[in-house]
């Protein structure tokens, strides 16, 4: 018997109950379907469950003939359904971010990029899955600064530090510090819902967008304990400030909305962080505006490097990120923009007192603040590509919302 | 259309014979099925006409045998599993325990499992016969009746006695060969805490039993359809995997024996397949 044998596994002591069909599943990778491995072994139960575990798993056993003596007790002939399950099975591109392939496969689905898939795998209802509608060569190193620049909210701020202003200023922070927690609302929501839409085989995609909306949560937290730090109530929210928010909430188009939000709404943030940096009554207004700064110029990053990307690929991509600019501004036409509360009470923070002149300083830094905004916005979409003057043209369509 | 009973002894039969069906229609095959709650209606109604083929357990391939030979048409075993062949029942014990042959578990208590479970109860107590030791006679029987009517499909019995014979209440139970393993690994019996007594010799299981009466083109096509399932194609791979086989085969009625004898002994069905057990109400 042990002549025609292909092959010989020793199990020792060890019992199927134990794991012996480690060693097995190791010894038949080793031949090919159809030989046979000789199978020694001393647990007493072995045969009984060598014969269960072929049968389980498509091999076929013969036991030693009866009377037979010897080491051997019995052979296992290899049988086709393991290399049957992998026959048709294909890497999921390679693990590495230069190795994205351009239209990963539906059926790979969650599978880790790299992995070896088996078919017949349910789909994935991942429709943003185009290496060149979602990725950026600047996708895996933006992850990793945002991975590595997270703060906690509890610490980062010095929640302690003395606040007390005159109850009107308190009431003008409070006001832009409602704004901006209905603004973060819609910069978390947007790239959540389209991290869902993106196929996982585009992984540092997802890490960015998951970071993003997990920056704008911490966002949220702070702008609201800020608001609230002295006890007071939240301020106004303003139909027209929601219904321009709304707008960047229903574009589907993965490289519109991240136009749209990332760089023209967040890119018009930074400017508005910067100022209530410069200009905020209190360390920890200051601060919470630096802090939510940092992650914003990152998203801002991803939003320009991404469209450079797409820019580079699709010369009518322009052209659609115009015509979004400007579907969004006649959406808009209508509404009242920027929530006038917001506009007093930055003039009233940049103004620092209650004198007419000092009014009309806070409400002369509150224009420099929309035309620092359009400067930057404009650098933006000369980096996209757009010539000096159709840059101008776009950023003066930008909603009056800011984001 | 040809049309097939299942029993439907746990939810996942809905799945299996659902997409089994949305298989074989695409490939121009007008099928469908029936589930029962129990095999004995389901071979009676195979019998009646009312169905061309059941997927029968192997007791209810018996009485299907005995019944047609009396009231209908021949029946004959289309297709198996390839699971389904040369299976073991298995008398088991703890390892520490003092017994090192049947016959020293006389004046002793077996456990097995539902009275109509051909792995665990009739096959295992007919060897028990075989080997000289009258069950109810030489040893008590202690027998778990879950799931009955569904022929030990559901395992629930045989675990039962497991769990007995790990708690050192009964001092052998019987178990179909897998279970042996299987409950091992879900800890019901402490592993490498039991040791095999005693192993019958291979019978087969399940088989797809076609009635004499059905349309004869439409069985070659299933057959066909069924024996092309190739365990490397990813759209079938998961039903082979739900039904538990790499391949279907042919079928055989070669392995019955046993349990034919089992039957007999134990008066569960008379030859002309009507049900003769007393307490037996599937």
């Amino acid at each position: 018997m042990s002549d025609r044998a292909y092959a010989v596994v020793d199990l020792g002591a060890l019992g199927f109950e134990e794991g012996a069909h480690i060693l097995l599943n190791r010894a038949l990778a080793r031949i090919p379907p159809g030989a046979e491995l000789a199978v020694t072994g001393t647990d007493p139960a072995l045969e009984v469950h060598l014969a269960v575990w072929c049968r389980e798993a498509g091999h076929r056993w013969t036991p030693r003939e009866h009377g037979a003596t010897g080491p051997v007790r019995g052979r296992v002939t290899r049988g086709r359904a393991d290399a049957d399950r992998w026959a048709g099975a294909e890497r999921a591109g390679g693990p590495g971010p230069g190795e994205v392939v351009r239209r990963p496969s539906p059926s790979w689905g969650l599978a880790a990029r790299g992995a070896l898939v088996e078919p017949g795998g349910p789909g994935l209802a991942a429709d943003l899955d185009d290496r060149d509608i979602v990725w950026a060569d600047l996708a895996p190193k933006l992850y990793a600064h945002a991975a590595s620049a997270q703060w906690d909210p509890a610490t980062a701020v010095a929640w302690d530090s003395e606040v007390s202003l005159p109850d009107e200023v308190e009431k003008a922070v409070v006001q832009v510090m409602t704004y901006l927690v209905e603004n973060e609302q819609a910069a978390l929501v947007v790239p959540a819902r389209l991290l869902a839409r993106v196929h996982p085989h585009f992984r540092e995609v997802l890490q960015l967008l998951a970071v993003q909306a997990a920056d704008e949560a911490r966002h949220v937290e702070v702008f609201t304990r800020r608001a609230l730090l002295r006890g007071g109530e939240m301020g106004t929210s303003s139909a027209g400030g929601r219904s321009s928010l709304a707008s960047l909430l229903a574009e589907p188009d993965f490289s519109l909305a991240s136009f749209l939000l990332s760089v023209l709404g967040e890119g018009s943030f930074l400017s508005l962080l910067s100022f209530l940096d410069r200009h905020a009554p209190d360390p920890v207004t200051r601060q919470v505006a630096r802090l939510a700064r940092q992650d914003e110029a990152r998203h801002v990053a991803f939003g320009v490097a991404h469209l450079e990307h797409r820019a580079a690929l699709d010369p009518h991509l322009r052209s659609r990120l115009r015509a979004a600019v400007e579907r969004r501004h006649d959406a808009l036409r209508d509404t009242a923009g920027l929530n006038a509360d917001v506009f007093d009470a930055l003039v009233i923070l940049a103004a620092g007192a209650w004198t007419p002149q000092a009014i009309a300083e806070g409400h002369r830094r509150v224009r420099n603040l929309h035309a620092e905004m359009d400067e930057g916005r404009r650098r933006r979409l000369a980096r996209l590509g757009f010539p000096p003057d159709e840059a101008a043209e776009l950023s003066a369509l930008h909603t009056r919302n800011f984001m | 259309m040809l049309l097939m009973g299942a029993v439907a002894y746990d939810p996942k039969v809905v799945t299996i014979w659902s997409r089994f069906r949305e298989w074989l229609t695409a490939r121009g095959l007008p099928f469908d099925f029936v589930l029962y709650s129990n095999y004995e209606r389901q071979v009676e109604d195979l019998i009646e006409g009312r169905v061309h083929l059941a997927w029968n357990s192997p007791l209810a391939w018996v009485r299907a045998r005995r019944l047609a030979g009396r009231r209908g048409p021949e029946v004959r075993p289309l297709l198996m599993r390839d699971t389904d062949r040369d299976l073991t029942s298995l008398i088991v014990v703890r390892d520490a325990s003092p017994y090192t042959s049947v016959a020293d578990l006389k004046g002793e208590t077996v456990a097995v499992g539902a009275l109509d479970s051909p792995q665990s109860a009739l096959i295992p107590l007919s060897y028990l016969r075989g080997q000289g030791v009258v069950p109810g006679e030489d040893v008590s029987v202690r027998r778990f009746d879950v799931g009955v009517g569904l022929h030990g499909d559901d395992i629930g019995g045989e675990r039962r006695a497991a769990a007995a014979l790990a708690a050192g209440e009964v001092a052998a139970a019987c178990l179909i060969d897998a279970n042996h393993l299987l409950f091992a690994r879900e800890n019901v019996l402490p592993p490498g805490g039991t040791r095999v007594l005693a192993q019958t010799a291979p019978y087969d299981h399940c088989n797809m039993t076609v009635a004499g009466s059905a349309p004869a083109a439409l069985v070659d096509r299933f057959a066909e359809l069924l024996l092309s399932m190739s365990f490397a194609d990813p759209e079938v791979r998961p039903l082979l995997e739900l039904e538990g086989l790499k391949a279907w085969v042919e079928g055989r009625d070669t392995g019955y024996d046993a349990l034919e004898a089992a039957v007999d002994e134990a008066g569960f069905y008379d030859a002309s397949g009507r049900i003769t057990a007393d307490d037996y109400t599937p």
